[in-house]
């Protein structure tokens, strides 16, 4: 998510092949070393969704489609 | 006489060299300067709409029919409490269900889902730190979708994070009151056209897209 432009792509790729897999956690470790919030929607079997907020790679459910970095919540007024 | 008189000029421009030389070079620097090109941002009108309708996207695909539905029709979503005791600060609930009202740039409201008694307001802001200019705000949607993802995978890091106020400080309770009224009559509708077979109440207008 990005202020002024809503969501943009960041990298995609398959993280079962090792090229891939290196590209993608760098680029997970460059959005959290900027400051952000990583988060995983999922849903359980009732259909409930929720989401994981995830703060290491290898804390990304091996079945995710998609990880959202969001700005990391202040304090506001 | 015309040798004397070079050697004259020459003798006068080395010695006023220390003076005229620096002015040269700043009318040289300010001529470059204004010749130089600008970079310019032309303001495009329709950018803070189109990422308002990725942001609504997203918010879809992340949240569920019930709660896109809710926030399309109603303007904000609720998410359940999940703590034992109740958000922090708010004098324990006794074990009482208890829930948020997510409304995009205001305050998450939490409160008794049976009494529908206020228990605080959360403020709570996104704010891109990496951005030294212009807006910092997110589209609408997107700080709903961030609120929802922040409480649903993490409450007690959220509520911690987010200034606490009593209710009543920014958002207007009679409105908090409404809008519950509102969302009880909207599930109930919605329940009766499920139970019918129909897909839930019609949409009451797109109030992004109006608004």
């Amino acid at each position: 998510m990005k202020p002024g432009h809503g969501e943009v792509l960041i990298a995609e790729g398959d993280a079962t092949r090792a090229e891939d897999e290196q590209r993608l956690i760098e680029e997970f470790r460059r959005q959290l070393d900027a400051g952000l919030w990583a988060a995983v929607p999922v849903a359980d079997k009732e259909g409930r969704r929720e989401s994981i907020m995830v703060r290491s790679f290898e804390e990304i459910p091996w079945d995710a489609d998609r990880v959202i970095f969001f700005p990391r919540a202040a304090g506001g007024r | 006489m015309l040798l004397a008189l070079a050697a004259t000029a020459l003798v006068a421009i080395a010695l006023l060299s220390d003076l005229i030389v620096p002015r040269l070079d700043d009318l040289w620097g300010r001529w470059l300067a204004r010749r130089q090109r600008t970079p310019s941002w032309s303001y495009d009108p329709g950018r803070e709409r189109r990422a308002e309708q990725r942001a609504r996207t997203l918010l879809r695909s992340c949240v569920n029919d019930e709660e896109w539905a809710m926030y399309r029709d109603l303007g904000f979503l609720r998410v359940w409490g999940t703590l034992a005791d109740g958000p922090d600060d708010a004098g324990g609930t006794g074990g009482a269900p208890y829930a948020y009202l997510i409304y995009p740039h205001r305050p998450i409201v939490a409160y008794l889902a049976q009494t529908h008694r206020l228990l605080n307001e959360y403020c709570v802001t996104f704010p891109d730190e990496t951005r030294p200019y212009g807006s910092s705000r997110l589209p609408d949607s997107d700080d709903v979708l961030a609120k929802w993802m922040a409480l649903t995978g993490d409450e007690r890091r959220l509520i911690s994070t987010a200034n606490m106020h009593l209710p009543g400080r920014q958002l207007d309770p009679a409105q908090i009151r409404r809008d519950l009224w509102r969302l009880s009559q909207w599930e109930r509708t919605r329940m009766r056209q499920l139970s019918d077979g129909g897909q839930g109440p019609p949409p009451a207008g797109d109030r992004k897209s109006a608004a």
